[in-house]
């Protein structure tokens, strides 16, 4: 387990890096009673293991639909997408995906303990591997000990940690996170951007985020995709300077501001604040 | 235009599909559940009969065990257009007694649905005491007391049909109102009632300017449901009464002298009836809202 | 006139006892919550036999509580008899059929989004309608036995819980549903997991109303031919002599067949649906 770990960390900071997500001139247009709406436009972006992309950009961009032809919940009406090699279909079935909503989305009918069950009873794990996984994954975000607590017992932000879980139980190749802390207040939205970050370190996963946030996109960020609505289109990818070890005060430094200053001007020159 | 079309592929082709699937299966049943009348019929009388035959006669029996569809439609024909209003043997005679029945136990089902949701809202008393009785009014078989109000009631010296009837409408009627109007009168938002209370507004200013336009959305679901329950309370008033004006008295009559046809004739005045209310109470709200603003 | 002013002050003191309960510093408590209506039910019970022995109402008319117990406790045997055959045999195993029936259609038709959308308009329409209506028609197919009884019951508590079931199918988020998708989950795993639980809420409010509607069914249908027992019969032919504290009688044995059942069915809801937030609530006030 731990080489497995040490090995895609390696991976990660190596050049050249493996690809896992490569879009191809991606367009998706939705049938809608009000005619077709081009939700992405010639959308092109190699995601490569390890990496921690942020999307983000004003409603109506298109960076929720992008995540979810990621996740083979939306089918491209033109242009190429393989996750894997596969398609994104395909990897979909083989599991490769763990989606985080901005909803944490826990069955209240089922405990902490077994929602975070849910995904590997539907894979087929062996009780004790169900048992062992939900133990582990639940120690990484730090709900240890709410195991039989019914999620409505629990508070906004532990809840969204539960549903992270869930997303990491199976093991899935990558993290897909929709907004997942938008619904939350600052305070605990820090406290969570924090132990994502170490998250990330410790599991290497690959993580693409959607976020309304400029200063969550740059904290967590090593590429941020700035995109802009109407069509849904990629208006500029900024690859983070900052090290991959951040600590909150980090977000003070002037290194930040810059990264955080480009976002916006980038944001603006896509005409994100229009409206 | 696309709106058209998406409603008639969307919504009305569905069930168009599914109510021609209803009358294929009704004349299948009808062919199968008559076809041994049929059967015992020719041999009696010693003949040998085709499948075709055997069909043709179970569709057209006059003591059918299921009548088919068309012969139900063309007894309410017959006893609606091509009888006088007044006659006895008129649908719309007897619907006229069953509707009486059911508006009157409707007005008074809901009047005091409504009082009694005011009564819940405003006084906790009420609420603990009264709300558990309520349900359990409903669990209780109405039907079980229909043939002994109307005893009592004739003791008492109130005559004719009409008002025990409307007493059990009024029975049915009222409990689906109630807990509608109870969810309406709630339906406020906290800050909502905050606001008013900055206004210092007075009981009465809140419930007339907040709470009761809030609560008119719920209020029309739940009347639709309780003016369906009312003339179902009328018919089962009429049924174990020994009525004899009615659509329940035509189910009665209908039971009494065996012809299958008018019993189904009569259910089918009934269903066309609740239709017809409900589709009244429908336009009803959607005018009401449209003209408060409240309308999706 | 001692009995009739006697009550009415009993009356007004538990009811005043009853305000001071629900505003007081015991508001909350549960105690509160069930002595409540216990008070207001045991003073309406002394007003009633206050009112009948003080006004000296003619036992036709209506009978004085303690004469209706009186009357039970004397006729219990063929009360009984009654309930069995009419509660037990007509309305419930009416009600199982019915229920498991409905439940199973309504799962079949939510396959087919295009035959949901056609019967779920026609289903709430029929289940709108004055279905009692077709007791005389069971009564004819199906004899004067429990069987007819079961099958009137049978077709009024059908469309209630298929309505009810094949909404409460849909109450699944679709978000909910593309994390299943994730998880590349079949139809029958998304089913048991997902849609199932979250249509119970549902299902159930279907089920209450098919427990009132079961025994009227039952009832009815044996106004239409019967053995020379059942809840039906007796109220029918006691009605036909007068004898109002015998049909009274059989009112509160229905009313209390009539409360169990529905009660039972509760306690399961609880049971089954305990993380719906309307029972968070009940459970949390």
């Amino acid at each position: 387990m731990k080489a497995k770990e040490e090995k895609l960390r390696q991976d990660a900071s190596e050049c050249p890096r493996e690809t896992v997500i490569l879009a191809r001139n991606l367009d998706l247009v939705f049938q809608t009673a009000d005619g077709p709406v081009q939700a992405l436009k010639d959308v092109s972006l190699d995601i490569a293991r390890g990496d921690f992309v942020s999307f983000i950009g004003p409603s109506g961009c298109g960076k929720t639909t992008f995540l979810r032809v990621i996740a083979g919940l939306e089918e491209p009406t033109g242009g190429e997408i393989t996750v894997n090699d596969l398609t994104p279909d395909e990897a979909r079935r083989l599991r490769a995906y763990g989606y985080v909503f901005q909803a944490a989305g826990l069955y209240p009918w089922r405990t902490i303990a077994g929602n975070v069950k849910l995904p590997l009873e539907i894979i087929g794990f062996t009780r004790a591997e169900q048992d062992e996984r939900v133990k582990k994954v639940l120690e990484l975000v730090d709900l240890s000990g709410f195991e039989r607590k019914f999620p409505w017992q629990l508070s906004g932000g532990m809840q969204q940690r539960a549903s992270i879980a869930r997303a990491l139980a199976f093991d899935a190749d990558i993290l897909l996170m929709d907004e997942p802390f938008g619904a939350l207040d600052e305070i605990v939205r820090d406290h969570l951007n924090e132990q994502l970050l170490k998250l990330w370190e410790r599991t290497g996963k690959t993580i693409c985020f959607v976020t309304h946030s400029i200063p969550e996109a740059v904290y967590l960020s090593t590429r941020i995709v700035v995109m802009s609505p109407r069509p849904g289109r990629i208006h500029e990818v900024i690859e983070s300077p900052l090290p991959r070890e951040r600590p909150l005060e980090i977000r003070d430094t002037p290194e930040f501001l810059e990264v955080a200053h480009q976002v916006r001007e980038g944001l603006k020159a896509g005409h994100g604040y229009d409206e | 235009m696309t709106n058209d079309a998406g409603l008639l592929k969307g919504r009305i082709m569905p069930v168009l599909t599914v109510v021609a699937a209803i009358l294929a299966l009704w004349y299948a049943a009808a062919a199968w559940m008559n076809a041994p009348w049929t059967l015992a019929q020719a041999e009696r009388a010693g003949k040998t009969l085709t499948l075709s035959e055997i069909v043709k006669d179970t569709m057209r029996q006059s003591r059918p065990r299921l009548p088919a569809p068309h012969q139900i439609a063309a007894e309410i024909w017959k006893t609606t257009v091509q009888k006088k209003i007044t006659s006895k043997r008129s649908l719309i005679f007897h619907g006229w007694i069953t509707l009486q029945a059911t508006l009157a136990g409707f007005a008074l089902g809901a009047a005091a649905g409504i009082v009694m949701a005011i009564l819940i809202t405003y006084s906790r008393t009420m609420e603990l005491g009264l709300m558990p009785w309520a349900i359990i009014s409903q669990t209780i078989p109405i039907v079980a007391l229909a043939p002994m109000i109307i005893v009592v009631l004739a003791t008492l010296g109130v005559e004719g049909r009409l008002v025990p009837k409307a007493i059990i409408s009024a029975y049915l009627c009222y409990f689906p109102v109630l807990v509608g109007m109870v969810k309406g009168l709630r339906s406020p938002h906290r800050e909502q009632l905050d606001l008013m209370k900055t206004y210092n507004a007075s009981g009465i200013q809140t419930f007339f300017k907040l709470r009761l336009p809030a609560s008119v959305p719920y209020l029309f679901t739940s009347l639709k449901i309780g003016i369906a329950a009312a003339l179902v309370g009328a018919i089962v008033g009429e049924l174990p009464t020994g009525a004899v004006r009615g659509l329940g008295a035509r189910i009665l009559i209908g039971d009494q002298f065996g012809q299958p046809i008018q019993i189904w004739a009569a259910l089918s005045a009934a269903a066309i009836l609740a239709g017809a209310l409900i589709a009244i109470v429908g336009l009803l709200q959607r005018l009401t809202l449209k003209r408060m603003g409240m309308a999706q | 006139m001692t009995w009739l002013i006697g009550s009415l002050v009993f009356w007004v003191a538990a009811w005043l006892l009853n305000v001071w309960l629900a505003n007081g510093p015991w508001r909350g408590r549960r105690a509160v919550r069930i002595a409540v209506p216990v008070i207001f039910g045991i003073s309406l019970l002394v007003l009633w036999e206050g009112v009948v022995r003080g006004l000296q109402v003619s036992p036709v008319v209506l009978p004085a509580p303690s004469a209706i117990w009186a009357r039970i406790v004397q006729s219990f045997p063929i009360l009984w008899q009654d309930f069995v055959q009419t509660a037990v045999k007509g309305a419930v195993s009416g009600y199982v059929i019915g229920c498991m029936a409905a439940f199973l259609v309504a799962i079949l038709v939510d396959r087919k989004p295009f035959l949901k959308r056609g019967l779920l308009p026609i289903g709430s329409f029929v289940a709108a309608l004055p279905i009692v209506g077709i007791a005389p028609i069971m009564v004819n197919w199906f004899g004067f036995g429990w069987e007819s009884k079961a099958a009137v019951v049978v077709v009024m508590v059908f469309f209630p819980v298929l309505v009810n079931t094949v909404q409460g199918l849909d109450e699944a988020s679709a978000m909910q549903r593309d994390l299943m998708r994730t998880y590349g989950a079949g139809y029958w795993q998304e089913l048991a997991r997902l849609r199932l639980p979250a249509a119970m809420p549902f299902v159930f409010n279907g089920l209450k109303v098919a427990t009132t509607l079961a025994l009227i069914g039952a009832i009815v249908a044996e106004y239409f031919g019967s053995p020379t027992y059942g809840m039906g019969f007796r109220i029918s032919t006691e009605v036909g002599r007068l004898a109002i504290d015998m049909v009274w009688a059989e009112i509160a044995m229905a009313a209390l067949a009539g409360s169990a059942f529905y009660g039972l069915v509760v306690l399961f809801e609880k049971w089954v649906t305990f993380w719906h937030p309307s029972q968070r609530n009940r459970a949390g006030d």
